[in-house]
């Protein structure tokens, strides 16, 4: 049984990150990006880390997957044109990836061995990590609370228009006028 | 069968190694900034792993996952307002074109 | 119990849920159009049925024979998955809801509720966060630029209140000290609603909610006067039906989960024999989710639509702060209490 998720969310993970690759539009990347983390999602289930997954699926896919349709719809981000990679690069990456991929497959996989574990018990209670996160963890909750923070105010920062700029300085930088709606077909 | 541990790193290594080929392969910025995304999750990946099998469902790792997350985050607010700022001032999303600084 | 059981026994729970649910949504539907028009000195829909009891079913059928159409310009594979996820992720919502304590039927003991989640709350809100996805979708695969409009509001209207959504429920949770439904249900028993000392959280809720299900006076992502019908504009037939469907599903999730966070859910005077006493919860749950479903229609019969900046600055510049505040003197008030 859990073999067989663990086949399932996984092989959906891995088909997300490779369609993640080959799709040429941004939108269809993020949108594999998306099914990656609800597989992912489930997988932390599987491994008793509950409140991981839920976190997952709330800030990953529902916070900042959503921020990153959003610019690209924003943006009309078009099909990037194919890259110009080299002949030999073209040829020769894929098989030594693959073999750099089995490589490491089977040095991992002989180092651990395969111990039973009680699969999809929850780990803890959420109070639990409440407490971890207060005591033995609180100085870098408090660094990355800050990091955040200014995180937030870069981003209204850079993204803001700039209010006063003088008009000459607007012009030169025209939003595009069709920004709002793709050339037709453009997307198929 | 059970699944072990070995799995799990298994296809956390193949998730991140599909996140540095499309850092290094796209030309399109967004796309590059979502690999980053893909390869952090596939970190996350090991994280929670490890904290299951390896310390006896030990919660640090947990909360790893959580710290990863909160920058993740953060930097992709910032990211994508830079992604914002750049395409206002340059017009394209196509890092062979944003080439401003070089010679 | 074996797997086999479990998953006769799952399959079954969810299909009485989704028949009820369903059921529910479609005169929910009756029941906005006739008080709305009572508020409005109309009568409604009277024709099909006795005082139009039958119009949801007409409706179904018209939504069902109504020409299908997908524009020519558009996506179609994220055309047609848009309403699919919007209505699935609205469904899923409601698997963790639980309507009354559980059941012991000769030894058995049911939960009424499709499954148990020691951290409901937050698969309630993880799954209902990715119901944007679907209004984000729908705007951007149709092409139009009503559609896009009305889908770059929303996405950004629904990411922005989900913050002081959430927000506002950590009162209650700190108060409570679990994220599982029926412990919160059961923190609140004896008629300590949360609603007592949690009227601003609740209130914060309120408000948000309504953003998030982009009803009346937050439905500027579908804004009829300037965008058509914003994200929907190009959909026909049965994928708008799901759209609608989807709407009316985060309403009673919304309503259901204020129920259960302030209203202490099921709990209510329990009396006389024994099968009273077991449909006695589940009526005062239910009462108590009518009576947010008809503010939702009653506000839409009362106020008037906000405009776009003062919709984004009212939830950066009101609401979050006061969440915040809140949840910050409820921690303080927890801290000290303990």
């Amino acid at each position: 049984m859990q073999l067989a998720l663990f086949i399932l969310f996984g092989g959906l993970a891995l088909a997300g990150a490779i369609n993640l690759l080959v799709q040429k539009a941004p939108i269809h990347s993020a949108l594999s990006l998306v099914l990656v983390m609800g597989s992912l999602a489930v997988l932390f289930l599987l491994l008793g880390a509950e409140f991981i997954a839920f976190i997952q699926i709330l800030v990953y896919a529902g916070a900042i997957m959503v921020l990153f349709v959003f610019v690209i719809m924003l943006l009309n981000a078009q099909p990037s044109e194919p890259s110009r990679a080299s002949r030999a690069a073209r040829w020769l990456g894929p098989p030594v990836a693959g073999l750099l991929a089995i490589l490491l497959a089977v040095r991992v996989a002989g180092r651990y061995h395969r111990v039973p574990a009680n699969l999809g018990q929850p780990m803890f209670q959420i109070g639990d990590i409440g407490q971890a996160l207060f005591h033995q963890y609180l100085l870098p909750f408090e660094v990355t609370s800050v990091l955040f923070l200014v995180g937030v105010a870069g981003a209204v920062m850079l993204a803001a228009r700039p209010e006063e700029a003088p008009q000459p300085a607007r012009q030169e930088c025209p939003e595009p006028a069709d920004s709002m709606t793709r050339e037709k077909g453009a997307g198929a | 069968m059970v699944v072990s541990l070995a799995d799990y790193l298994v296809l956390s290594a193949l998730l991140f190694a599909l996140g540095v080929a499309g850092f290094l392969f796209k030309k399109d910025l967004i796309t590059v900034f979502i690999s980053i995304e893909l390869m952090l999750n596939g970190v996350n990946l090991t994280f929670v792993a490890f904290s299951h099998y390896l310390r006896q469902n030990a919660i640090d790792g947990n909360l790893f996952v959580f710290f990863v997350m909160v920058v993740a985050a953060a930097e992709a607010a910032v990211g994508l307002a830079i992604i914002i700022a750049v395409v206002r001032n340059r017009n394209t999303l196509n890092i062979d074109k944003m080439d401003l600084m070089k010679n | 119990m074996t797997i086999g059981t479990f998953v006769v026994v799952a399959i079954v729970k969810a299909l009485i849920a989704l028949f009820i649910l369903t059921t529910l949504i479609a005169y929910i539907q009756l029941a906005e159009r006739k008080i709305v028009a009572r508020m409005q000195s109309r009568v409604g829909p009277t024709r099909v049925g006795p005082f139009g009891l039958l119009q949801p079913l007409a409706d179904a059928v018209k939504f069902i024979l109504k020409e299908d159409i997908t524009p020519t310009a558009s996506e179609k594979g994220l055309y047609l998955l848009a309403p699919i996820l919007s209505v699935t992720l609205a469904l899923l919502a409601i698997a963790v809801i639980p309507v009354g304590p559980p059941l012991q039927i000769h030894g058995w003991t049911i939960p009424l509720q499709l499954t148990d989640l020691n951290i409901g709350l937050l698969y309630v809100l993880g799954v209902t966060s990715l119901g944007v996805y679907g209004i984000v979708l729908a705007g951007w695969s149709s092409n139009s630029k009503y559609s896009l409009l009305g889908s770059l509001r929303a996405g950004s209207q629904m990411v922005s209140y989900e913050l002081s959504l959430g927000l506002a429920l950590i009162g209650p949770i700190l108060l409570a000290g679990t994220l599982s439904l029926h412990g919160i249900v059961e923190a609140q028993a004896g008629g300590h609603w949360f609603l007592w000392t949690q009227w601003l959280a609740f209130f914060i809720y309120l408000t948000a909610g309504f953003a998030e299900t982009n009803r009346i006076p937050f439905d500027l992502p579908e804004a009829e006067g300037e965008l058509g019908a914003g994200y929907h504009t190009e959909y026909s037939a049965m994928k708008f039906a799901m759209f609608f469907l989807a709407e009316y599903a985060n309403m009673i999730t919304v309503s259901a989960v204020a129920t259960i966070v302030f209203l202490g859910g099921w709990s209510g005077p329990v009396f006389g024999p024994a099968p009273l006493r077991i449909l006695l919860p589940i009526f005062w749950f239910a009462l108590k989710v009518a009576a947010f479903l008809f503010l939702f229609i009653w506000v839409r019969g009362t106020l008037p639509r906000f405009r776009y900046d003062q919709l984004m600055a009212f939830g950066w510049k009101v609401l979050v702060p006061l969440a915040l505040a809140n949840v910050l003197v409820t921690s303080f008030a927890v801290a000290v209490l303990h």
